[in-house]
């Protein structure tokens, strides 16, 4: 779902440990303070699984099509709001790429989401009408279905408002990244998310739901990412871009975080923590390489600003339901609502995933 | 069409995939080649009865007794040994067995590949080099292969294999090797004439031999490679099979998108091809026709590239943060993508100095980058490449971040930015420990602005006094222990007595290619009077060390213009 996950304060009461900056992050902990620090995240990863293994109650089934997924199935995890303008573009860009089966969590659409949904012959279906933030932002939703479907699987979980790229995806399926990952002894693949925006207001233009909305959102920013480290889960905190600069200037700190770990080899032990931006057990943040040398990543185009995202900003705001502490996100609903223009002088025009590459936000690694 | 006395047989060695297994046998077949299959026992007998079903309309086709192949075993060897037995005894026409897998792709017409060996006949095409020549091998396991004993799997019993490794070295043992046997390395995929071949099969000393490689490690890479310098007349050391690896040892795949580059290898066969590569097998495997070649081979760029590949996997590109690049402390952390410069003190001196500076380095010339108020882009931008903004919230918030991406979005320029007590310090220890930067100090130049302010000693003695201890552990950082930035630095004293060599020497580090460039010298501010100011301030009780022994105004013999004439650098 669009918009979320800006601090990974929900997943940390007790606030967040200090983040590595370049240059500092040091070696995994040895000895006893790496054993202790396992052992409570793997308390943490069980707390998880058991409030999945929970929420699973809030999950009326539509459509349940999961007898078709054969072995060696690329699976698609997502949870959706009245996004029936996204999905049929979402649909077809992800099935275009291997994804073979669609496993969708509809919390409460108005909009005919839920038709269009169960319409699709490689869709499942649950619904609830259940709280968003309670479920941690539909992750415990999703992390059920992993558990149940998920287990040996590639599956990739995104949102309704993102469209993964990655090297060659114009020639070759998913299939043929996740056989490279797995030669390479890797289960996750990490991806930065970047915003899209239009040329004018974000208002502006009518791009129809069968229409490639990068065509209208067409603009990024490509050099203002900032990158540190959790030293706890050893995960990315990659934040900037368009909306870190518009809306976050005064309070950098709070910017949405954008590096996610979308694709990952499942295993029903493992636990998204904070929604996919990093997991459980931790091996499976470790999507870049600290010798210097690059890993295989990709880029997820987040196409959050189109046109309707004025109205659903106002609504979001009034629902509360997008921030663990949503009042410190209402001056960030107001900017969004007052239609806003992103575009501006350093923004550049995108062109596909080799511009990506060479720009530096995404990589080849050793692949070819 | 190929002379009937000489004639390839292709031993096809599968474990998967057996439809491309099928397709490819077929094709084999089709352009004249008996094939033998061998399909690893752990194969589902379900494909394997498919694959036989698929050929049986075949009369060239022959299956081997099915036995396991397990990656790094003698499995393979032992499987390999098994299909040339069948084919040097059931295809007597036989004269060249080529070497191939399931996922082995003719990449060029198979009647070129039968031209070839034709050209010549007594020729054994397997690439054979000794364990010191090898530069291919991945973990530190070489000559060690064939002294020390391999009874583990190295898939499977990781820690087993590691361990036993460990003890036979600590122990220092050594296994001897049969009698003249001399170990050689090279490409599992060859091609091998059938004396050769028969010679190995019939080897006086097999058991032996077969003893002893059943405990060496990875024997499909050195088997066939060392026998065949016992037994061949013609070896020419070379793999008619393209096959790429990575930094690791694991080969690399295939895919539709490198038809164009596979059309370019000197290679008849490439591996590993990916299952689903449609577009290539579709391609390379209809009736050729001994189709044309689509271009000159050009093997030196596929090096080139895969050279590029794992150059990016390890050692990446220098400078750039991101979701797959993120070095650890002790890894390169600190580094930049291009070299810059850092400049304290000298715009508080010279009036000029951003365009000189410009001029005589062919830079990008920032103001104060890091000031506390603001993000002084060249020539006052709000916005700079890459969307960097002014905003010093956003900078703040992760100055090496704001740093790295400003020199990884510039590459190609260099640039410099003025850097002193007064500006944002949290940058410090990066620009220190970065072996890109250089940074030209003239220390206690703080003082300067200080004194034209027009204010009083007594007014900004708390200013000067917190300003010098800034900049001294500025520098206490530069000198420290995990510097490694290129620096210079200055007293204000020993600057003012020539101001010229320190600039010259600025010039030519940071732009060599400019010795000969003629240009005039920026204008140093007159100074009369600075000297009482510090004198003032000393009587103010504080102690102004940085800016050296600064002369008294009578002693200060500045001429009023310094440098009025251009003169030339160098």
């Amino acid at each position: 779902m669009a918009s979320r996950g800006a601090t990974t304060r929900g997943a940390f009461p007790g606030g967040l440990p200090h983040a590595s900056a370049i240059g500092e992050l040091e070696d995994w902990p040895k000895g006893l303070t790496g054993a202790l620090l396992a052992l409570k995240l793997r308390a943490r990863r069980q707390q998880l699984l058991l409030r999945a293994l929970r929420s699973r109650r809030e999950l009326t089934p539509v459509i349940d099509r999961t007898a078709q997924i054969a072995p060696g199935d690329v699976l698609c995890f997502l949870c959706i709001r009245n996004e029936a303008h996204r999905l049929p573009h979402f649909l077809r860009h992800h099935r275009a790429l291997g994804v073979k089966h669609f496993l969708v969590v509809d919390n409460a659409s108005t909009d005919g989401s839920d038709r269009l949904l169960s319409d699709q012959s490689d869709v499942s279906l649950w619904q609830t009408g259940a709280s968003y933030k309670a479920s941690r932002f539909g992750m415990d939703w999703l992390t059920w279905l992993q558990m149940r479907h998920g287990h040996g699987h590639w599956c990739l979980t995104l949102d309704a408002d993102e469209l993964l790229v990655y090297p060659y995806c114009q020639t070759r399926p998913l299939q043929a990244l996740t056989g490279w990952l797995e030669v390479q002894g890797r289960d996750s693949f990490g991806a930065l998310t970047v915003d899209m925006y239009p040329e004018g207001p974000v208002s502006q233009g009518a791009p129809g739901p069968d229409d490639d909305p990068i065509r209208h959102l067409a603009y990024f920013d490509p050099g203002n990412y900032q990158v540190q480290v959790q030293p706890r889960m050893r995960n990315l905190w990659v934040q900037g871009g368009a909306r870190a600069r518009a809306f976050f200037a005064d309070a950098p700190r709070r910017a949405p975080t954008l590096n996610k770990t979308p694709l990952v080899r499942w295993h029903w032990r493992h636990a998204y923590v904070n929604s996919m931006h990093s997991l459980l057990p931790p091996r499976l943040n470790q999507v870049y390489a600290t010798d210097g040398g690059e890993l295989t990543s990709g880029v997820l185009l987040h196409t959050k600003f189109l046109p309707g995202i004025t109205d659903r900003s106002a609504e979001e705001k009034q629902r509360g339901e997008h921030f663990a502490d949503a009042a410190q996100y209402a001056a960030y609903f107001d900017r969004l609502t007052a239609d806003p223009v992103l575009h501006w002088a350093a923004s550049t025009r995108y062109t596909g995933w080799r511009q990506m590459e060479a720009l530096g936000l995404m990589s080849r690694g050793g692949w070819i | 069409m190929t002379p009937p006395n000489h004639r390839m047989g292709v031993v096809m060695l599968c474990h998967a995939a057996l439809d491309r297994a099928a397709q490819l046998a077929r094709h084999w077949a089709m352009h004249g080649c008996p094939v033998v299959i061998h399909v690893d026992a752990k194969t589902p007998q379900d494909q394997f009865d498919g694959l036989q079903t698929a050929l049986h309309d075949l009369p060239d086709i022959r299956f081997s007794p099915r036995s396991p192949c397990e990656w790094g075993s003698f499995g393979i060897v032992q499987a390999t040994l098994d299909a040339c037995a069948v084919m040097l005894a059931e295809f007597p026409q036989v004269t060249h067995v080529f070497l191939a897998s399931g996922s082995c792709l003719p990449i060029r017409p198979v009647g070129a590949l039968q031209a070839q060996l034709a050209n010549h006949p007594d020729t054994d095409f397997i690439e054979s080099v000794t364990t010191a020549d090898v530069g291919w091998t991945v973990g530190g396991l070489n000559e060690e292969r064939f002294t020390l004993r391999f009874p583990f799997s190295w898939k499977r019993q990781r820690r087993l294999f590691d361990g036993y490794v460990t003890l036979q070295r600590a122990l220092r043992f050594r296994r001897r090797m049969p009698e003249g046997l001399v170990p050689h390395l090279g490409s599992q995929w060859w091609c091998l004439t059938r004396p050769t071949l028969q010679a190995i099969l019939s080897h006086p000393d097999r058991p032996g031999i077969d003893r002893y490689f059943r405990r060496v490690w990875i024997p499909d890479e050195s088997y066939f490679q060392s026998l065949v310098r016992q037994v061949s007349s013609r070896i020419e050391s070379r793999s008619l099979t393209l096959s790429k690896f990575d930094y690791q040892g694991r080969p690399h795949v295939f895919y539709d998108d490198h038809l164009h580059l596979l059309r370019q290898t000197d290679a008849f066969v490439a591996r590993k091809i990916w299952p689903q590569a449609d577009l290539l097998y579709r391609t390379f495997l209809t009736p050729d026709g001994d189709r044309a070649l689509a271009s000159e081979p050009s093997p030196g760029k596929i090096n080139r590239l895969f050279a590029k590949a794992v150059e990016r996997r390890v050692k990446g590109r220098p400078g750039l943060y991101m979701q797959s690049r993120f070095p650890i402390r002790a890894r390169g952390g600190t580094q930049s993508a291009a070299p810059y410069g850092v400049f304290s003190g000298f715009s508080d001196l010279f009036r000029d100095f951003h365009p000189w500076l410009e001029r005589a380095l062919d830079a990008r010339v920032h103001g104060h980058l890091f000031a506390f108020d603001r993000v002084e882009f060249a020539g006052g931008e709000s916005i700079f490449k890459g969307g960097l903004s002014d905003s010093p919230t956003l900078r703040d918030y992760n100055p090496r971040s704001f740093l790295t991406n400003l020199i990884w979005n510039t590459r190609g320029e260099t640039q410099c930015f003025q850097f002193g007590p007064t500006d944002e310090q949290d940058i410090a220890p990066f620009i220190a420990s970065d072996p890109n930067a250089t940074i030209f100090a003239i220390t206690g130049a703080f003082a300067v602005p200080l004194w034209r302010s027009g204010r009083t000693a007594a007014e900004v003695r708390p200013a000067a006094a917190r300003l010098q201890k800034v900049e001294s552990d500025f520098l206490a950082e530069l000198t420290g222990p995990e510097a490694k930035a290129r620096v210079r630095f200055w007293s204000l004293t020993e600057f003012i007595e020539n101001p010229a060599e320190p600039l010259e020497q600025l010039v030519d580090l940071l732009n060599p290619r400019a010795a000969h460039r003629a240009t005039d010298l920026p204008q140093l501010l007159p100074l009369s009077g600075f000297g009482s100011f510090l004198q003032d301030l000393r009587n103010q009780g504080m102690a102004p060390v940085l800016m050296g022994d600064f002369p008294s105004d009578a002693e200060l013999a500045q001429p009023e213009q310094p440098f009025a004439r251009p003169r030339i650098v160098r």
